[in-house]
């Protein structure tokens, strides 16, 4: 394509231009925490001119955050391990058989992926209640991972169908169970594929919101993004403070992000491409 | 007895294989049980509810259709849909122009070889790996009018007169919280046209240069059919985000949908009618909530099967 002399130099303003705009508000918010709500106030767009610690001191002593931390970090590992297991299990299932309900089974668990599951919450609240859930982390941990079966299962299933049969074959003429076969002849290939859908399903059960909201009200049980709600709700005048509780809670994401971006990348868009 | 212990042997050998060949139909059982729980059946539940009385969060007589016909004719309830509804209408149109346009623009830059390619791709993306509550809460205060960083940029760079009270002001404050939500999702969609444009055979654009095909008539007729499938797929996510919008409405405007329900959204109001706060009290009106949850949820699948049929259509033809 015939390019005009300008075009080029206009494609670099306009790309970094936008890319100021998103990242500018992430570092005010980082930025911000380390000022006092008085600096805040009176210079709200300057460097921080001392770097208190002192916002983060308040913080702590205003909220629970560390059990918030600690909510959030069970809630997350339990329900992703729980995805991993149920979905490969599931995966491996329709990929590696031929049985006749093998396609109405995929398209039962794809299904999901378009229910607006929000939609169902007034019955999901009597079912939590009845099964003494409400108020517990496990009410957290079921919800993630059943809305987070739908995807994996087809980033999985779309995996197991690239492999080849003949190990598989192999360990089964050297008599091993399809358990066994799973667990260390597929999965150990799987490796990719397991880590993207651990990544996607680690975002999304850290950053909800909507579950803990309607499911927990005990500020012990609460995850970090409801204990945000917390924070906003009583706390509302210590910018310092809400900046300090808004960098905690996205510092881990911000940080594994940096660790693995080409993966969280991938991981984010991949059940979408497919 | 010889004879006896190899035939016992054999049973149990018949046995276990039996066991090995049919144990297989376990494996998909845990997922089928946590799912069918916890997403297939509420949705299920919420059509059946939608045709009783309730009386809190106890189920009341059956009563057909009238929770239907009151949300649609009965005032507030009507007034409530339709003001919502409008507002999720200009959700998603602004969402296509505001995070998809720009985003396929970005994606283009990106794929035409730019330099920093990689660190503009982090950028555009790093919002999103924000809660929506940290979002909400973030730009709340960006937004806020006295001491937000928004309003003192302005008037730093001599637009004092532009400052607003975003957030405050029904006029402004619904397409605030929009442009805030394509601030979240712009990266999202720039990795998805991105893959697209990088799926397009380069043959086919070499073909197009030699037709002498250049600037926007290469984008028009080559690159867009092309980008259909991506296309489709953004405009079938934004368009479910939309009318779902639920998380930034509450968290920069509270579950009225402030200021004067000017921010409103259909889940928001659903959520208002299951939980309570539907006329200002706490009443819940469930019945009316899993109407709606239905009409939404129709009105949803209806529209996004129609579309994918017709794009689908629409690629076979070329």
């Amino acid at each position: 394509m015939k390019h005009t002399f300008w075009t080029k130099p206009f494609y670099y303003v306009f790309a970094f231009f936008i890319a100021s705009i998103s990242l500018y508000p992430i570092l005010l918010m980082i930025l911000s925490s380390f000022k006092s709500s008085a600096e805040i106030f009176t210079s709200p767009l300057a460097f921080p001119k001392s770097f208190t610690l002192e916002t983060y001191k308040n913080l702590l002593d205003q909220i629970p955050f560390m059990q918030y931390f600690l909510n959030s970090t069970i809630v997350s590992v339990v329900s992703v391990s729980l995805i991993l297991i149920t979905s490969s299990l599931a995966a491996f299932y329709i990929a590696r058989f031929t049985f006749y309900w093998n396609n109405m089974l995929f398209f039962f668990f794809l299904m999901g992926m378009m229910l607006p599951i929000k939609l169902g919450i007034v019955p999901l609240f009597i079912l939590m209640k009845d099964l003494n859930l409400l108020n517990t982390l496990w009410a957290l941990i079921f919800m993630y991972t059943a809305t987070g079966i739908p995807i994996s299962v087809l980033i999985l299933t779309g995996f197991f169908r690239t492999m080849p049969h003949e190990l598989e074959e192999a360990a089964r003429i050297d008599g091993a169970g399809n358990l066994r076969i799973l667990w260390n002849v597929v999965l150990p290939l799987m490796r990719p594929a397991l880590g993207t859908v651990m990544i996607l399903q680690f975002i999304q059960s850290w950053n909800d919101f909507f579950f803990p909201l309607v499911f927990i009200t005990d500020e012990m049980k609460k995850t970090i993004p409801v204990g945000m709600l917390s924070l906003f709700g009583q706390y509302s005048a210590d910018w310092g403070a809400l900046f300090a509780g808004l960098t905690l809670a996205s510092l881990p994401m911000i940080v594994l992000f940096f660790i693995a971006s080409k993966q969280f990348m991938e991981g984010l868009t991949q059940g979408a491409i497919k | 007895m010889q004879l006896a212990t190899d035939s016992a042997k054999e049973v149990k050998k018949q046995k276990k294989r039996n066991w090995k060949r049919w144990s297989i139909h376990l494996f998909p059982i845990p997922a089928l049980i946590i799912y069918g729980l916890f997403v297939v059946y509420p949705l299920f539940a919420a059509l059946t509810y939608s045709f009783f009385d309730w009386n809190g969060m106890v189920r009341g007589d059956f009563v057909g259709l009238k929770n239907f016909k009151d949300l649609f004719t009965l005032e507030p309830f009507s007034g409530y849909f339709w003001n919502a509804f409008g507002h999720n209408i200009l959700y998603f149109v602004l969402q296509m122009i505001f995070q998809n346009g720009l985003a396929f623009a970005l994606a283009y830059i990106i794929f035409k070889k730019i330099r920093g390619a990689e660190f503009l791709k982090i950028s555009y993306f790093l919002p999103r790996l924000l809660s929506v509550i940290v979002v909400g809460f973030l730009w709340k205060l960006i937004l806020n009018p006295n001491y937000g960083a928004l309003n003192v940029l302005l008037e730093k760079i001599g637009l004092g007169h532009l400052q607003e009270a975003w957030l405050g002001d029904p006029d402004t404050a619904l397409i605030a919280i929009i442009l805030v939500n394509s601030w979240y999702g712009l990266g999202f969609g720039v990795l998805i046209f991105l893959a697209g444009f990088q799926s397009i055979p380069k043959e086919l654009m070499e073909a197009g240069k030699l037709d002498g095909a250049t600037g926007l008539a290469m984008v028009r007729k080559i690159l867009i059919p092309l980008m259909i499938p991506s296309i489709m797929i953004m405009t079938v996510l934004t368009f479910i985000q939309s009318f779902e919008a639920f998380e930034l409405v509450y968290a920069m405007q509270g579950s009225q949908g402030e200021p004067y329900h000017s921010t409103d959204t259909l889940a928001v109001y659903f959520y208002r009618l299951a939980f309570g706060g539907s006329t200002g009290g706490s009443t819940t009106a469930v019945g009316l909530g899993s109407a709606l949850a239905v009409v939404l949820f129709l009105f949803i699948s209806i529209f996004t099967g129609l579309y994918l049929k017709y794009m689908q259509k629409k690629q076979v033809d070329m």
